[in-house]
């Protein structure tokens, strides 16, 4: 009997080590994450994936930092705080070039949001019609598309400095306004003005598609833990995923990250947003792309735009810079 | 169908259905009238306190805005120091109440000591004090802020999108900012942007004061349509009417929302989107800045006396007709209920139940008239039907006595054919038919001799019993009167004495009478007033037997017959007959006539006297088809044989 039980126990301890040792494998690692700005539904497939436990799911225990006008991604990333961000490709080209060692690992969205809109009422209804008027820019990073587009059509056209409300353009301070199509677009059409009253220019329809968000870590992160960067970049397109599917309970949940941040929102904005980036990225099923990829034409013709503009000196290597490819 | 269905339920049908549809329009117009009344009350009263509202409002931003219109002014026409425009600006904000801060913010390099950009701003803190900042100094550029970008792009003045300030503690802010200019070596340029900063809670005060009823509100929306005032405050500085309409997907909502920030205004019904109640909403503009102010008027609570009028009118309209109901079930019960007695009655007494008990009805209205009429009727049938078995018994008396008497005077007629069957000579056949039982024609036939056949056919004026008797006595006197030896005129002459002779009936026979010689053909005869006979004559040929003159008998006591003779050959046939075969009448009251009757003997071929006679007979009826046979028909035939 003795003989029996002590073998029996010594089969019971072999087991608690080995199945102890094989927990200890399967440690969740500990990883932050920024967006650009606020928790609205331009992040929302990040956030779902957060929700719907995905992450943990691929071993990331994920911290999420709320993004927004006081915190810069791209700082947060350099100084080691944040481990992944996700930043437009135009930042991200910018700060390789500057020497800032980030790789990225998906390009999210594969089609530029950033459009110009004209009101009809204005007589705008072709490029040529923006000769001699005032066009409202944003900051350097959203002008490139604008000028190469000014450049395109041989425009002539008076810069007005645009701030983040569309006032001016509602007011008619302004011929023609920049903006995002998930975002400004929209706000323009709930302030009482129709679509078929607006004449839209999408860079993308004009040869001048630079995509927008993609998801960043630093080089160093990335060849510390390869697998854990391509973990993380799957589980944000399938949390995107989850959040096409489920638009509902993805718009309760961007409302409700959005009002723990005091920030005033819409659903119906949010619904538009969550749309938008829809199809932004996934713009065409039938092309074959996988999902988070980013091409060489799309990276050179951000990289050369930057360039041409004086925002960089020298292109950084397009294998180097994107380490990407989800399989 | 209805037709089948019973007074009651007519009467329930029509006049209920009369009344139901003279009630409901009446009811329907006095909804209709009243319901338009108080539509046309509350716009009236919806457009004063609109307009009210927007005055009230405009009244305190006009006030407010001549503040900054003012400092313009003074910044174009006069000259200052740094320190003197300070100190106006601080007074400026610390003596007037309504103004919260105000800033005179300059382009670049316009502001004189060199600076680039320059812009003093002295606000009220928390507690009241002065406080200034220099808003040149902020990290973001104040010429790109709507307050300042857009006057200074459309050089005019206007009210700002009220914003949340987040330095004073959540209050809803509106500026007004006026460009104001520089006159510069000969050309006019923009220096800079004056502003007013004031707190929109007073807007709040003065809409969210508007009560309408009980759930009546107002709400304000700015020029891109976002909510100011709305008692949901989560609409308020957040959403836009558009982005709720959007949310609603309620295409109306935004075409009024278009229709609001375009500084139209108007009375329009509208679902309220905190109640969800009918509203009619009120909404007209604010000239200095642009804003709509619309009120909500709920319908069902302005229309709540109108409606329990309509309830109350309805309830009554409803318990009148049930009420109505009651009372024509009651009266058709009381009409139909002995009238089904009565139909009873009728008909116990339609087969035949004289002694059947009829209801007594009380009512003297028609239903009683009606119960007294069957009552009449049944006692009058009663005693028409007593008579009427009476008579009916009389008469079949009489029937059964004529019966026999038209036996008796048939039985006085030769009536067996052929009547001398062993008298190769000739063959006779006769025949009679009354028109009623007993009839005034005769005929008869007899020998006087063995050569001598006497014959005759007579017609008594009149017909039935009178007729028949003097028919019997005529063929009497004639059997008693023919004997051998005598001429046939002066039988006639002697029977029409003695009919004559006692006569106070005025009644007479016509005759005729031959006697033929069965040996020779020689036919004397005498004609007392009777149609002629015919001769058919062995080719076919007809001939009329001459008239003798003679007058009808029992009409002159001495007249005098005559006879005459003609002779009838070998197959020659004599037809006697009576009017009762020329004067058959048809359908049309046309008579047979001789014409028909000779045509119908021409046609008969070669025929036996009684198929002569049968003949003739079946014409007749065919003729006279169905119409009753009016006078006695007697035909007499002999065919001589040689």
């Amino acid at each position: 009997m003795t003989k029996h039980r002590i073998f029996l126990m010594a089969a019971v301890f072999l087991f608690c080590i080995a199945s102890h040792a094989w927990a200890a494998e399967k440690t969740l690692e500990k990883v932050s994450f920024i967006p650009q700005w606020v928790p609205q539904a331009q992040f929302a497939g990040y956030y779902m994936a957060y929700e719907k436990g995905i992450y943990e799911r691929y071993g990331i225990d994920l911290t999420i930092i709320p993004g927004g006008p006081e915190k810069s991604p791209s700082d947060l990333l350099e100084k080691g705080t944040a481990d992944f961000a996700t930043l437009w490709l135009t930042t991200g080209i910018q700060l390789r070039a500057k020497g800032v060692p980030v790789v990225n690992i998906a390009q999210m969205l594969k089609r530029s949001a950033l459009m110009l809109i004209a009101k009809k009422s204005s007589g705008i209804e072709r490029p040529e019609d923006m000769n001699g008027r005032k066009v409202g820019l944003w900051g350097p990073v959203f002008q490139i598309q604008p000028r190469s587009f000014f450049k395109k059509y041989g425009l002539e056209v008076r810069e007005i400095p645009q701030s983040y409300s569309v006032n001016l353009f509602l007011r008619d301070g302004v011929d023609v306004a920049s903006a995002m199509w998930y975002n400004e677009y929209h706000t323009i059409l709930s302030s009482g003005i129709n679509s078929d009253e607006l004449t839209t220019f999408f860079f993308h329809e004009h040869g001048l598609n630079f995509p927008e968000d993609g998801i960043y870590v630093l080089e160093e992160t990335y060849r510390r833990n390869p697998e854990l960067c391509r973990s993380f970049a799957k589980a944000s397109l399938e949390g995107w995923q989850y959040a096409f599917d489920h638009p509902e309970e993805t718009i309760a949940v961007v409302m409700r990250n959005l009002e723990r941040e005091h920030i005033p929102a819409t659903a119906v904005h949010q619904k538009w947003m969550l749309d938008r980036m829809k199809d932004l990225m996934l713009p065409d099923a039938s092309s074959g792309e996988s999902p988070g990829s980013l091409s060489p034409e799309d990276y050179y013709r951000v990289a050369m735009g930057l360039k041409a503009n004086g925002l960089i000196d020298e292109i950084p290597g397009f294998t180097s810079f994107y380490l990407g490819g989800v399989k | 169908m209805i037709h089948r269905r019973g007074i009651a339920f007519k009467l329930i049908v029509f006049i209920l259905a009369g009344v139901s549809i003279t009630f409901l329009a009446i009811f329907g117009y006095n909804y209709l009238y009243s319901r338009n009344l108080i539509v046309k009350y509350v716009e009236e009263n919806a457009k004063n306190l609109a307009g009210r509202t927007v005055s009230q409002i405009d009244e305190v931003l006009s006030s407010v805005a001549k503040v900054p219109q003012n400092i313009a002014y003074f910044l174009e026409n006069a000259s200052y120091t740094d320190e003197e425009l300070n100190n106006f600006l601080r007074s400026v904000v610390r003596d007037n109440d309504d103004i919260y801060g105000a800033t005179i913010a300059f382009e670049p390099y316009m502001f004189g000591s060199g600076r680039e950009r320059y812009a003093p701003y002295f606000y009220k803190d928390g507690t009241g004090q002065i406080q200034f900042s220099d808003l040149a100094e902020e990290a973001y550029s104040y010429l790109n802020s709507d307050w300042y970008q857009i006057p200074r792009e459309l050089e005019r003045s206007l009210w700002s999108e009220p914003y949340f300030d987040e330095g004073g503690g959540n209050i809803v802010m509106s500026t007004y900012s006026v460009p104001f200019y520089r006159v510069e070596a000969g050309k006019r340029r923009l220096a800079g942007i004056v502003t007013a900063d004031i707190s929109l809670s007073w807007l709040q005060q003065i809409v969210e004061s508007i009560k309408i009823a009980k759930t009546g509100y107002g709400f304000v929306i700015t020029k891109n349509g976002t909510f100011v005032v709305h008692p949901d405050k989560k609409l308020v500085m957040n959403e836009t009417i558009f982005c709720l309409a959007e949310g609603r997907n309620d295409k109306g909502l935004r075409e009024l929302g278009r229709d609001m920030i375009h500084g139209k205004s108007g009375f329009v019904p509208f679902r309220s989107t905190v109640t969800e109640k009918m509203c009619w909403m009120v909404y007209a503009p604010s000239r200095s800045s642009g804003w709509s102010v619309a009120v909500l008027f709920p319908q069902d609570e302005l229309m709540a006396d109108v409606t329990h009028m309509n309830r109350t009118v309805l309830i009554i309209g409803i318990a009148g007709i049930l009420f109505l109901f009651a009372v024509i079930v009651l009266i058709a019960r009381t009409i139909t209920r002995p009238l089904r007695l009565l139909a009873g009655a009728a008909r116990t007494i339609a087969t035949g139940d004289l002694d059947g008990h009829i209801p007594s009805v009380t009512a003297r209205d028609e239903v009683g008239e009606l119960a007294d009429s069957l009552e009449y009727m049944k006692v009058s049938l009663k005693k028409y039907i007593e008579d009427l078995t009476e008579a009916t018994a009389a008469r079949e008396r009489i029937e059964s006595e004529l019966q026999v008497a038209h036996d008796i005077q048939m039985g006085i007629l030769p009536k067996v054919f052929p009547a001398f069957p062993d008298m190769p000579e000739f063959d006779l056949y006769a025949m009679l038919q009354p028109a009623k039982e007993v009839g005034g024609d005769l005929y008869d036939f007899f020998f006087l001799d063995d050569d001598h056949l006497c014959f005759l056919v007579g017609d008594v004026s009149g017909k039935g019993v009178p007729a028949s008797l003097f028919m019997a006595i005529t063929k009497t006197l004639i059997k008693t009167k023919a004997t051998k030896g005598l001429g046939p005129e002066v039988i006639l002459g002697s029977v029409n004495q003695d009919l004559s002779m006692d006569n106070p009936s005025l009644m007479f026979v016509t005759v005729f009478l031959g006697i033929l010689n069965i040996r020779t053909g020689r036919l004397a005869y005498c004609n007392g007033g009777h149609n002629p006979p015919y001769i058919i004559r062995a080719g076919g040929a007809l001939e009329t037997i001459e008239t003798t003159g003679g007058m009808a008998l029992g009409v002159m006591e001495d007249f005098s017959y005559q006879s005459k003779t003609v002779t009838i050959r070998k197959n020659d046939s004599i037809l006697l007959f009576t009017d009762g075969v020329t004067e058959a009448m048809n359908e049309r009251h046309e008579l047979f006539s001789e014409k028909r009757l000779e045509e119908v003997l021409i046609t008969l071929e070669e025929p036996s006297v009684e198929e002569l006679i049968q003949g003739i007979l079946k014409k007749v009826f065919e003729y006279c088809h169905d119409v009753e046979q009016t006078d006695d028909i007697t035909m007499l035939a002999i065919r001589f044989n040689g």
